[in-house]
């Protein structure tokens, strides 16, 4: 069997075991379905549709939860097996350093993606069974799953970059902490500050829109937020930039860009380190 | 037969930290050898030069005819068995399970692995999580890992460190075993005295630098140590003694009933000779060979790193 998948099955495997999967399913579920039953009451008279409200709601929490998650699944990756001894061990086997690290990452991104789905999944089927949906709140739901794994997956690639990057496990840690609050806190409100100190001078709406593809929670809350008719509208207050401008496809690249990216520096950066 | 590791004046430098300093060496199948020397001494820069984990500064390393850090590295290391130095094994596995993980990561038959688990006896504790694990059990179950795929050659870095002495008898056993197999194995350790009578040859590092190398032997002819000589005589008859041997020997220490001797190991059979014609005044005598840890602690002058 090919060394990428057993090192993949073993991390799944490891988060299987030490309950980590079922713990982040649980944390999903819990957070979803109380939206679901939140959600529901004040529809009606804003007229949107209840499953857009949900959207919406779950996006603006998912963006601070799962990239949480997912940097507190992969920090340890690579650190963490240098501290215990083993991965010397692991490079002592005949694979390749790339194997190591796209076989870790594969193994965490899965058992993410897993828990979001079973999580946000088991939400769905509730929502479905108590309100009134059409196609397109539906295709909006699915959509927020899909870009809900995407986000933790790209989050995953970051935590690995860290994870390769530093010698020490804490350092680590502190990295992973500090890539949190930078994209998930930090980006937005240094944006923000720059557009009230400019005024509109220099930064146009177009550059805005760039800057945002930066950082791979705003390119997650432009589609979920603005993307879709219903969802936009009700979301318009919260929608950071001037969403209409970009197309989806874009969006949906820099969110791939946001995972392929970091992953290549990371396996960049271990074929160079001394074990 | 062509060696199995060759090593030619390899060095390895970090940056101006020298790790290994001109090491030349080689071991074929079939020979235990052990790699000795102070933490820090290069044992196990050389262990990674050896699987390629690392390339030397200068020199060439060639294992199985390869060069372990080249193209055919991953051939290379499907046929060697690796213990790191104290390893933690992931703590919610069982024993088995973490055995399967290495055996699918060296295509080797995961099958074969109940026969591994019996022969370091870890059976029983097979399906225990490692966590639950004693010291010595975790290293039994990475020297298990290590011989997954009946490798030929076995690089072992301090495998019998924190073990209790019947752990580690069984380690050596099983070292015995696979050399009588016809398997090369390598293994680094501090504890001079303990592999003395277990290895073909030795090779002691100090500070990066091949300080002495070959079979146990002749590195203790080498020894330029005094063979000690302590003799109980009968009172006062110190000076007899010490007239029929004063040729040979230089005197340590001494009293009236007692004499502690130095005497040149190339002269250690007239001694001999010369106390038994002593018999009616010597009461007890005890002769002490330098074993090699004095050599070793000769050569590298008795300082530490």
């Amino acid at each position: 069997m090919n060394a990428l998948m057993v090192i993949a099955g073993q991390e799944i495997r490891a988060g299987l075991r030490n309950r980590w999967a079922a713990a982040t399913t649980l944390i999903l579920a819990a957070l979803a379905l109380s939206l679901v039953l939140l959600g529901s009451a004040p529809t009606g008279t804003v007229g949107a549709s209840p499953v857009a409200v949900v959207v919406v709601s779950l996006a603006s929490l998912t963006i601070f939860l799962v990239p949480l998650l997912a940097l507190l699944l992969s920090f340890d990756a690579i650190v963490g097996e240098a501290e215990r001894g083993t991965l010397l061990l692991l490079l002592a086997h005949p694979v390749a350093r790339w194997q190591v690290v796209l076989g870790k990452f594969l193994g965490h991104g899965a058992t993410l993606a897993l828990a979001t789905v079973a999580g946000y999944g088991a939400a769905g089927v509730l929502l479905a069974a108590t309100v009134p949906a059409d196609a397109e709140d539906w295709r909006a739901y699915a959509g927020l799953i899909g870009t809900s794994v995407m986000l933790g997956v790209a989050f995953v690639a970051l935590g690995s970059l860290a994870s390769i990057a530093v010698r020490e496990r804490p350092t680590a840690a502190g990295l992973a902490v500090g890539l949190w609050l930078f994209f998930v806190l930090l980006y937005d409100s240094a944006l923000l500050g720059v557009l009230v100190v400019d005024q509109g001078t220099v930064l146009s709406g177009s550059a805005l829109d760039v800057l945002l593809l930066f950082n791979p929670a705003d390119v997650y809350r432009l589609i979920n937020l603005t993307g879709d008719g219903a969802a936009a509208l009700l979301a318009g207050m919260s929608a950071p930039g001037d969403a209409g401008s970009m197309p989806v496809a874009v969006l949906y690249g820099a969110l791939a860009g946001w995972i392929v990216l970091p992953l290549a520096a990371a396996v960049a950066v271990f074929n160079r380190r001394h074990p | 037969m062509t060696p199995t590791i060759t090593l030619e004046h390899v060095s390895r430098r970090y940056g101006r930290l020298s790790a290994l300093d001109d090491v030349s060496l080689r071991a074929d199948a079939g020979e235990t050898v052990a790699l000795v020397g102070h933490n820090g001494a290069g044992k196990t820069t050389l262990m990674k030069l050896i699987l390629g984990l690392i390339r030397p500064t200068a020199g060439t390393v060639r294992v199985l005819g390869e060069d372990p850090a080249g193209r055919h590295g991953a051939r290379v290391r499907a046929r060697l068995g690796f213990l790191p130095e104290s390893v933690a094994f992931h703590a919610a596995m069982t024993g088995t399970e973490l055995l399967a993980f290495y055996a699918r990561l060296k295509n080797a038959p995961v099958k074969a692995n109940p026969g591994i688990l019996h022969r370091v006896g870890l059976s029983e504790a097979a399906d225990r999580r490692v966590g639950t694990y004693s010291k010595g059990m975790r290293q039994r179950l990475g020297l298990a890992q290590a011989l997954i795929g009946e490798p030929g050659i076995l690089l072992l870095d301090e495998p019998t460190s924190g073990l209790d002495p019947d752990s580690r008898r069984q380690v050596y056993d099983t070292i015995a075993e696979l050399r009588d197999r016809g398997a090369l194995v390598l293994l680094s350790t501090h504890a001079l005295a303990e592999v003395e009578s277990r290895v073909d040859r030795v090779a002691m590092l100090h500070r990066g630098r091949l300080i002495a190398a070959g079979d146990v032997a002749a590195l203790r002819r080498r020894a330029p140590m005094p063979v000690r000589v302590r003799l109980t005589v009968r009172h006062c008859t110190t000076q007899r003694v010490l007239d029929a041997v004063a040729a040979w020997a230089t005197v340590l220490a001494r009293d009236p009933e007692h004499l502690d001797l130095a005497v040149d190991p190339a002269h250690r059979a007239d001694v001999i000779h010369a106390l038994d014609g002593l018999r009616e005044v010597i009461e007890d005598v005890e002769i002490e060979s330098p074993g090699l840890e004095a050599l070793y602690r000769h050569l590298t002058g008795g300082d530490r790193p």
